[in-house]
């Protein structure tokens, strides 16, 4: 790479698609930022209804930790140029982000089996933020969940796959994003909310 | 997937090849699902001035009510039908021509027709790039904001009308089915168009925030260049940290319409409805998510329109841009306070007034860096060899409205007169000409300025003449006089004056008003049959630089293809501005710093 010493604007080039995608987390940082800000306003508010987290959440919050590191293992192996092992964790990641899913989902049954309405006409709001945010979350990992399925089919079927590790990096650096902002947003319900 | 491959390969590194490989367009590719950010550009544009038409036209009606409250007009009726009985326009449908208007003006035109079509053009060009960072990205970016721009088309041919609470879409209006009729399946399609719109929106602020901080030709550091990319530069980021704060007050409102939750609605009393089961919603909770995006809207509308105009007056003047840093710490100040000053949106909404007075103050803080560029233009256009294109008027025009309209602005940020001038035709005046009308200016600007680049011929000059000055004269005649309806307390959005005795004294002054915002309507015709006309027979452009300008868009063919350079592209040496300078009259950016050159940039 040409590397211009005046005015050194070479420097600092990443891919683009990386630069792309660290923006747009930074947008999904702002929408769910506005979220937890209106919880906050909200919760100060009379009529809000405290009740404890299902400790399913909790579950899940350790299966998303466990993914990020399957995540990262299947990156290392692919700049290694180890086939096999890319494919086995990539995998592994997928399949523990639909355990997730379904982690969560059974954390929504959790909470109308305690009589708590998420939506309709008796629901409090305090239920249906959470509800709210977690589903918007959720929407975000299903979204990483189809591209880890896409990635790590495209592992089976290609033949050469690991020349360019790029996708997976881009992939890891979502999984990642995802992972931390659930990991915000259960410390914020558990605690703050 | 292949050229965008071949764009990426060799971005930035003054090597490549790409200008020599051939794909083969067909019409499909090439003008419909373009991946060339130049075509992109041109269907953003197209795209925004059917808007600006539809949006026009809206608002030629609603005046018509206005100026003409006891008239009849049979022809209403028969473009109208119902929603003009008797040929005058109900309320209800005036209610949704005011809020379609503004839906419409403030997104699909001034954002979308305004930083769609010339972030797309000119980042890639003035930047040095073959296209932008993900030209997939960026026609998928168009294809929402079409499909947002039909469903919001659609939304005004339902039974029961399209929306009609006001384009801030506060609740319970827009919360509540039954509140209106415009709040059935016309804010449905509504809150959709808007969900589409925001998805565009953030798709091409991704590309070109990546574009710029990564695609940049060889020697093209971040303070060589042009205004116009610093500001689309900040726009798109307003755009991108603003826009999902929008999405997830929508996102609420959506769970209030639709699955009975409490974040926007209480137990209000609904004639027609009756007591709502809901119970502790805030509907101020959505104005807070709204105005978070809503002020940025402002400045997402505002500093594409400033950028273009900055480097029109230099290029026009024939001198450098007075105050380069200080014009891109104004726009980063604007920027940062663009989010610290949305309550003043709010100020009676029993907003607390310890904490208004602390919005008080930081919008008032936002005349510094609008004055500092106010100056700065002022300072450019001092004993410059000003060249009076149409483009140059149309900037020098934006400066004057930005000044006018700005004025009044520290007159509303003060929560005191707000609270009296609030909701009135004040205000009316005060953001049509700071924001509408303005931008609008900075936008014709650009059209007249890069319309050569974009189709390889000129604009016809005498309908430039014509449309600027009785643009301009009519911009002023119609909302001057608004400022002193709103400060004798004519409110805004009502249907009909007539029925005050206070306000019976305006009934002229609203005709005539109408009647200056029909000719000033007129006039936008033929800009648009000037436009269409040039397109196809407009006189050819022979030169590379007609402008003789130094940034790097006139160094491109005269009809460039994708990839934009032919050869390499070129390396750049110095800062856009060197204009009048040891002698020259102007020194393009490509051209390398001579041995006894004075000080550079």
């Amino acid at each position: 790479m040409a590397t211009d010493l005046k005015t050194g604007a070479e420097k600092t080039k990443m891919h683009p698609y990386k630069m792309v995608l660290y923006t747009g987390l930074g947008s999904i940082v702002m929408m769910f930022a506005g979220l937890t800000s209106a919880y906050v306003v909200k919760k100060s508010q009379a009529n809000w209804l405290d009740f404890e987290l299902p400790n399913v959440f909790l579950i899940s919050t350790f299966v998303i930790l466990i993914s990020s590191f399957t995540v990262q293992m299947a990156v290392k192996k692919a700049k290694e140029g180890l086939q096999n092992p890319y494919r086995g964790f990539l995998s592994v990641t997928a399949i523990l982000g639909v355990v997730f899913m379904i982690l969560q989902l059974q954390g929504f049954m959790a909470l109308q089996s305690n009589n708590i309405a998420l939506t309709g006409p008796r629901s409090n709001s305090a239920a249906s933020f959470l509800f709210v945010i977690t589903l918007l979350h959720l929407l975000h990992v299903l979204g990483g969940v189809l591209a880890l399925i896409g990635v790590s089919f495209k592992s089976y079927t290609a033949k050469n796959n690991l020349e360019n590790t790029l996708p997976v990096e881009l992939l890891s650096t979502y999984w990642h994003f995802v992972d931390i902002l659930w990991i915000y947003l259960f410390v914020f319900l558990h605690w703050i909310g | 997937m292949s050229h965008e491959a071949a764009l990426h390969n060799h971005e930035g590194h003054g090597h490549d090849d790409h200008g020599h490989h051939e794909h083969h367009d067909t019409f499909l590719t090439k003008y419909v699902f373009s991946q060339d950010h130049k075509m992109i550009a041109k269907q953003f544009l197209i795209t925004g001035m059917v808007w600006a038409v539809l949006g026009g036209l809206m608002s030629v009606l609603f005046r018509l009510q206005l100026g003409y409250p006891d008239a009849s007009f049979p022809w209403l009726e028969s473009i109208l039908g119902k929603w003009a009985k008797g040929g005058q326009i109900t309320p209800e449908a005036y209610y949704a021509l005011v809020t379609t208007h503004g839906t419409v003006l403030v997104f699909f035109v001034l954002t979308a027709g305004l930083s769609g079509t010339f972030a797309n053009f000119l980042i890639p060009l003035q930047i040095g790039a073959r296209d932008m960072a993900s030209p997939f990205l960026n026609m998928l970016s168009y294809w929402f904001f079409f499909t947002a721009s039909i469903v919001m088309l659609s939304s005004l041919f339902v039974e029961t009308g399209p929306f009609s609470g006001g384009w801030t879409a506060y609740p319970p209006l827009s919360a509540l089915h039954d509140a209106s009729p415009g709040s059935k399946t016309g804010m449905d399609l509504w809150i959709i168009a808007m969900a589409l719109f925001v998805v565009s929106s953030l798709l091409g602020g991704l590309n070109y925030i990546a574009t710029i901080l990564n695609m940049r030709t060889k020697g093209m550091s971040m303070t060589r260049l042009p205004l116009t990319i610093w500001a689309l530069f900040f726009t798109a980021v307003l755009g991108v940290l603003s826009f999902p704060v929008l999405l997830s007050g929508m996102i609420l409102l959506i769970f209030d319409r639709n699955f009975g939750t409490s974040f926007y609605l209480s137990d209000i009393y609904v004639n027609g409805v009756g007591a709502l089961s809901n119970e502790g919603g805030s509907a101020i909770l959505f104005q807070h998510l709204f105005w978070f995006l809503g002020h940025p809207e402002v400045y997402i509308i505002l500093l594409p329109a400033m950028g273009m105009v900055s480097e029109i007056m230099s290029v026009n003047s024939r001198k450098p841009i007075f105050g380069y840093m200080a014009m891109l710490g104004s726009l980063f100040a604007i920027a940062i306070l663009a989010f610290l000053v949305w309550a003043h949106h709010m100020f009676v909404t029993g907003l607390n007034p310890f904490l208004g007075s602390v919005f008080v103050l930081l919008t008032l803080l936002i005349a510094v860096p609008s004055a500092i560029k106010v100056f700065n233009w002022l300072t450019t256009l001092w004993r410059g060899n000003v060249r009076f294109t149409p483009a140059m008027l149309f900037a020098i025009g934006f400066v004057s409205l930005f000044i006018s309209g700005g004025l009044t602005g520290i007159w509303l940020g003060n929560a005191a007169l707000d609270i009296y001038l609030h909701d009135s035709y004040f205000v009316v005046a005060h953001f049509h000409i700071v924001m509408g009308v303005a931008s609008m200016f900075g936008m014709f600007a650009g059209v007249y300025h890069w319309f050569p680049k974009m189709y390889g011929r000129y604009l016809n000059n005498s309908l430039g003449y014509i449309h600027f000055w009785i643009t301009m004269a009519g911009a002023y005649l119609i909302f001057w006089p608004m400022h002193y309806q709103g400060l004798a307390g004519m409110p805004r959005r009502y249907f009909d004056f007539s029925i005050w005795e206070s306000f019976k004294q305006f009934a002229e002054l609203n005709r005539f008003i109408s009647t200056i915002a029909m000719i000033v309507f007129a006039t936008q015709i033929l800009f648009l049959i000037n436009f269409f006309y040039s397109i196809f027979k407009g006189r050819k452009v022979t030169v590379l630089n007609p402008w003789e300008a130094n940034t790097l868009e006139w160094t491109t063919p005269i009809r460039p293809g994708h990839g934009n350079w032919p050869g390499e592209i070129p390396e750049v040496h110095r800062w856009p501005y060197d204009y009048g300078k040891d002698g020259h009259d102007f020194i393009p950016q490509t051209t390398p710093v001579g041995e006894n050159e004075t000080g550079t940039h």
